[in-house]
């Protein structure tokens, strides 16, 4: 783990690094007030309801003189990004590139909202119930890849256990033997996974391909031959939101942090469990070190194989849980591929939070406000169609990618079966 | 278990022999024939027998009869299969006894009507042919081609605007243009997973599944808005202009067209290609060893590059082919997944164009008759996919088929040239 840490290091203060974020900082400076700031008349008021909608409060809302707002932060912006260019923020730079990156989506909506008035709270509460499923496949991807196998059948995984959810939940007459089944399928897809990546040595991205096209295969014919016609079986309901007493009446936090269901909440607990488990104990090390280098950890003892078998079944579970987000915790029905691709995206918010639980919660953030935010620019009137702000998402994921941003550090034996001598 | 030959010393040897499919065998052809063939026709029966108990398992009359008894059922179950397989086989090869009639009695409605099952089952082939090849050259070359999809979406896009928006050209130069339109437009998607797989090292899964979602809001958006019929309400392009469909054969309903002819043309260059010239002998070499071809010479950023853009070219094709030859405009739902389904069936293939050509034909005919399937006997038309999903762990884990069927272990095991590296593509 030294090197890696110190490589890392070397990484994150790279002169060349340096520099392309100090010009990153200066275009995003000069974004915002090109783009923004240039076109909008002075004297407009940009109004931001604090409040989501359905919920009594008397909060004030927010009031901001559009022209001098988008001012500040493009001035802000260009002095960050000037200081980073002469001397750097060395290891700061990420958090730094978070806020300006902030600053700059933060002076589109006061731009695109101006003369008008949008409800921030309520945008942000739909950002954080549509990065719930993106989050929690993106963990499934990490407990996968830490121990070396690749899993790209996240989508499919998804997809089966929110089918199985609705129907075994609609039988049932109960949401928790549904999320059940969710979970349950989700693991026997995992197993599959393993088994075939594991023992099979197939190549782990044909495992996942296949269980994607079978999960597609099987979720529409059964969704075809009995949930369309069976309305009795296509309605288990849905877990209701419900408040968290006394963290729920903090002003503004409250209704968008403490006013969701189970699958919020849930996913908070396993973002930190996660967190902890991998980097601060014995369980996670081990798993670490068998993505890392699988004969280093076989010869210290490690059972490679049961720890795969472990992870990949954990992260199958995980991916249940998330594709029984979309019938139980949100539509209360399963529609033909109704997870659309999170699954996927979930796999590149994972790549972008650089395999970690909580970058890749802020990935998933992102990814879930540009899909919130473009259903929220029509009714605002801005001229820009939602189809590119819906790519925006896989674009900054290839650019991650790339390496332009810095390279993520993904395990080195990741991929790659492994063969006992 | 790794004897791998990354240790030996002479890497041309190496290299040879890998490209050569290990030391020359001494088996006559036939024998290697029937070798080759064996795991694909063993695994495309279990995954139809996989299929059959799906379909029994979820059939009514199935459960309806248990309640008499179990043997029944059993019967039910057997009536049930053996109804939908036949309609699946009359709907994709034609009835036999109608095929007879219908040459007797000379009526030439007729006569066409029950040929054109077997025409169709060949015209839905067609988009797969194009498909698989661009994975299967894909997968010879070391690179993943999951973006076909999204590939034949764009090549699809230039394909219709070149049919719609260029008129006054006769059809003899219009159609090869709108053809090359597609196949430039499944290039340029395929170039750029390419590039930043040669360049940055950006694994070309990742980047293609991107590529995919990319294209279908770059067509939604088109079709919403600057491509969009101007008379229509529904996300659907204009109809392009006669000069640049492919001609069909026969009058209506058969609808086979030019475009399959096209595909057999194209396997047959993409054959010539690979195995017949320097350049794909490079190709090949680094799908197999790319530290034994960059010892040789060979540039890995030149043919990476490459093989995306032909693989992605090739899926344009698909998209120009059902735009041009079928549809005749571009409308949102116009692929129904081939280029997912070009994975598995580049796979039944074993990457090889011959393989591939059958392959394709094996599931276009399945897709025909199971629409007819869907008709007669109410199972879903998605039964396919999970036929395909079947018939693919199979291929792709051949020891469970050796284990099914006690079959022995080749000596030398010649497991097809599926190269991929992780993330890294390192």
């Amino acid at each position: 783990m030294a090197t890696t840490s110190l490589r890392r290091e070397i990484e994150v203060t790279s002169p060349t690094r340096q520099r392309v974020m100090g010009i990153l900082f200066l275009l995003l400076a000069a974004g915002i007030w090109l783009l923004f700031g240039r076109g909008t008349e002075g004297g407009l008021t940009t109004t931001f309801n604090l409040v989501p909608g359905g919920i009594d409060s008397n909060l004030p809302d927010w009031k901001l003189p559009t022209l001098a707002t988008l001012n500040v932060l493009a001035m802000f912006s260009a002095f960050v990004g000037g200081v980073q260019l002469v001397r750097g923020f060395g290891r700061r730079t990420n958090l730094i590139l978070a806020f300006v990156s902030g600053f700059f989506i933060f002076g589109f909506l006061t731009w695109a909202a101006a003369g008008n008035s949008l409800n921030l709270a309520g945008l942000l509460n739909t950002t954080l119930s549509k990065s719930v499923p993106i989050t929690l496949g993106a963990l499934s991807g990490v407990l996968c890849e830490r121990a070396g196998v690749v899993n790209i059948a996240i989508e499919g995984m998804m997809l089966a256990a929110a089918m199985m959810a609705s129907l075994v939940g609609s039988i049932s007459g109960s949401l928790w033997i549904g999320l059940l089944a969710g979970v349950l399928t989700g693991a026997l897809l995992g197993l599959v996974h393993a088994v075939l990546s594991i023992k099979y040595m197939t190549d782990q991205i044909i495992s996942g391909t296949v269980i994607n096209i079978f999960a597609g295969g099987i979720t529409a014919f059964v969704s075809a031959k009995f949930m369309q016609s069976v309305q009795s079986l296509n309605d288990p309901g849905i877990f209701k939101p419900f408040e968290i007493p006394l963290l729920g009446k903090i002003p503004v936090l409250g209704p968008i942090l403490f006013n969701n269901n189970l699958f919020v909440y849930a996913m908070f607990i396993f973002l930190i469990v996660l967190s902890v488990a991998l980097f601060s104990t014995r369980w996670g090390l081990r798993l670490r070190s068998v993505g890392e280098h699988p004969k280093a950890a076989d010869t210290l003892g490690i059972n490679v194989f049961r720890t795969r078998y472990m992870a990949v079944l954990l992260g199958g579970m995980m991916a249940g849980f998330a594709g029984a987000y979309f019938t139980v915790g949100s539509v209360g029905r399963f529609d033909e591929f109704m997870t659309a691709g999170r699954g996927f995206i979930g796999l590149a918010a994972m790549i972008f939070g650089n395999w970690t639980p909580f970058g890749s919660f802020g990935a998933s953030l992102l990814f879930g406000f540009a899909d919130s935010l473009a259903s929220k620019l029509a009714i605002l009137g801005v001229n820009i169609p939602s189809q590119f702000l819906g790519m925006a998402p896989y674009i900054a994921t290839m650019v991650v990618l790339a390496g332009v941003v810095g390279r993520g550090q993904m395990p080195a034996a990741d991929g790659q079966p492994y063969v006992k001598e | 278990m790794s004897d791998k030959p990354t240790e030996k010393p002479d890497a041309g040897k190496v290299l040879l022999e890998e490209l050569n499919g290990g030391p020359p065998s001494h088996l006559p052809l036939s024998r290697r024939i029937g070798r080759t063939l064996l795991i694909p026709a063993l695994a495309v029966f279990s995954g139809l027998v996989l299929g059959a108990i799906l379909i029994a398992f979820t059939s009514q009359s199935v459960y309806s009869a248990w309640s008499i008894s179990p043997w029944e059922a059993v019967k039910a179950g057997i009536n049930e299969v053996r109804l939908a397989y036949g309609a699946l086989f009359a709907g994709s090869i034609g009835d036999p006894a109608r095929i007879l009639d219908a040459l007797r009695s000379g009526d030439s409605l007729e006569v066409r009507r029950a040929f054109n099952p077997i025409l169709e089952s060949l015209t839905a082939s067609t988009p797969y042919i194009f498909g698989s090849l661009a994975v299967a050259l894909g997968f010879r070359s070391g690179v993943f081609n999951i973006g076909v999809e999204g590939q034949i979406f764009i090549g699809a896009i230039f394909s219709a605007f070149v049919g719609y928006a260029v008129t006054g050209l006769p059809a003899i130069i219009h159609i090869p243009l709108a053809l090359l339109a597609g196949a430039l437009g499944g290039a340029i998607w395929g170039f750029i997973p390419g590039w930043l797989k040669a360049k940055t090292g950006g694994h070309e899964v990742i980047n293609t599944i991107m590529m995919n979602y990319i294209a279908f809001r770059l067509s939604d958006w088109l079709l919403s808005g600057p491509m969009k019929r101007p008379d229509s309400f529904n996300p659907v392009s204009p109809t392009i202009q006669p000069s640049a469909m492919l001609p069909r054969f026969f009058q209506s309903p058969i609808r086979f067209h030019l475009g399959f002819f096209i595909a057999l043309a194209t396997a047959w260059l993409v054959y010539w290609l690979l195995f017949r010239t320097r350049w794909g002998f490079d190709l090949r070499s680094v799908g197999i060893n790319p530290r034994a071809a960059r010892y040789a010479g060979m540039s890995i950023v030149t043919v990476t590059i490459m093989a995306m853009s032909l693989s992605g070219g090739l899926a344009g094709l698909a998209g120009a082919n059902e735009v041009l030859g079928l549809n005749h405009n571009l409308a949102m739902a116009f692929s129904s997944g081939y280029g997912f389904d070009s994975i598995a069936l580049a796979l039944l293939g074993k990457n090889h164009p011959v393989g591939v050509i059958l392959a394709s034909l094996l599931f276009g005919t399945l897709r025909t008759g199971a629409t007819r399937m869907q008709v007669v006997a109410q199972i879903p038309i998605d039964i396919i996919t999970v036929l395909q999903a079947f018939i693919l762990i199979f291929i792709a884990a051949p020891a469970i088929i050796r284990t099914i069927y006690r079959l022995r272990t080749p000596e030398t095991e010649e497991e097809e040239g599926v190269t991929i590296r992780g993330w890294g593509g390192g």
